[in-house]
């Protein structure tokens, strides 16, 4: 019963990870500028992560694998984060500017 | 099918088009991201690999991927911000 429950939890976690990183894999490549398109990437960098390898952590229950999955976990939790950081930062540095809603604007009047 | 083999398809899916991205991208940083996250989800695509197979030792390449690929990315930025900084665009008086 109670390894039903663990699998049933297990197999929701790794199907709505799937779900979330193929959602991230289209904003990543369909989304119009560059900032937006590190949204939809960071989205997959934790939450994707986050509800795979949990889902793969409850099917290896206590075991070794487990540990090394709980690093894996939170070693990209640490860091996904501060490489988006670091790309966001260089890319303000190097003069690519976000789109701010009265760019948008003169660009519609421009049109 | 096994669970596992559905999240694969999806990572490997997700995969191609971040290739897509980092072949088109308009941008330098538009290919540094899509590199970035073609690296964070193969350290995903091996350790959902390591249990579809139940080869637990994939794990290992899993973490070391990990470890390899953000140092990478921040290595890949200084490098450009640094080439950046000694070309500058308007020469300075």
């Amino acid at each position: 019963m109670m390894e039903q429950i663990i699998d049933i939890i297990s197999w929701i976690m790794l199907t709505s990870g799937g779900f979330f990183v193929l959602i991230g894999g289209i904003g990543a490549l369909r989304l119009p500028n560059f900032y937006t398109r590190m949204h939809a990437a960071s989205v997959t960098d934790t939450m994707g992560t986050f509800l795979i390898l949990g889902g793969v952590i409850l099917q290896a229950g206590f075991t070794l694998a487990a540990i090394k999955l709980l690093a894996i976990l939170a070693f990209l939790l640490l860091t996904s984060p501060t490489a988006s950081y670091a790309l966001a930062s260089a890319a303000i540095l190097s003069g690519l500017k976000p789109e701010t809603k009265a760019m948008l604007d003169e660009g519609a009047k421009a049109q | 099918m096994s669970m596992y083999a559905i999240v694969s398809i999806a990572i490997l899916v997700t995969m191609i088009m971040a290739l897509i991205r980092a072949l088109y991208g308009p941008s330098l940083y538009d290919r540094v991201l899509a590199v970035n996250m073609f690296g964070t989800k193969t350290v995903l695509l091996l350790s959902v690999v390591a249990f579809l197979y139940g080869r637990p030792d994939f794990l290992d390449l899993a973490l070391a991927y990990a470890l390899i690929n953000f140092v990478g990315i921040l290595a890949v930025l200084g490098f450009f911000q640094s080439q950046s900084s000694d070309q500058p665009e308007e020469p300075e008086k």
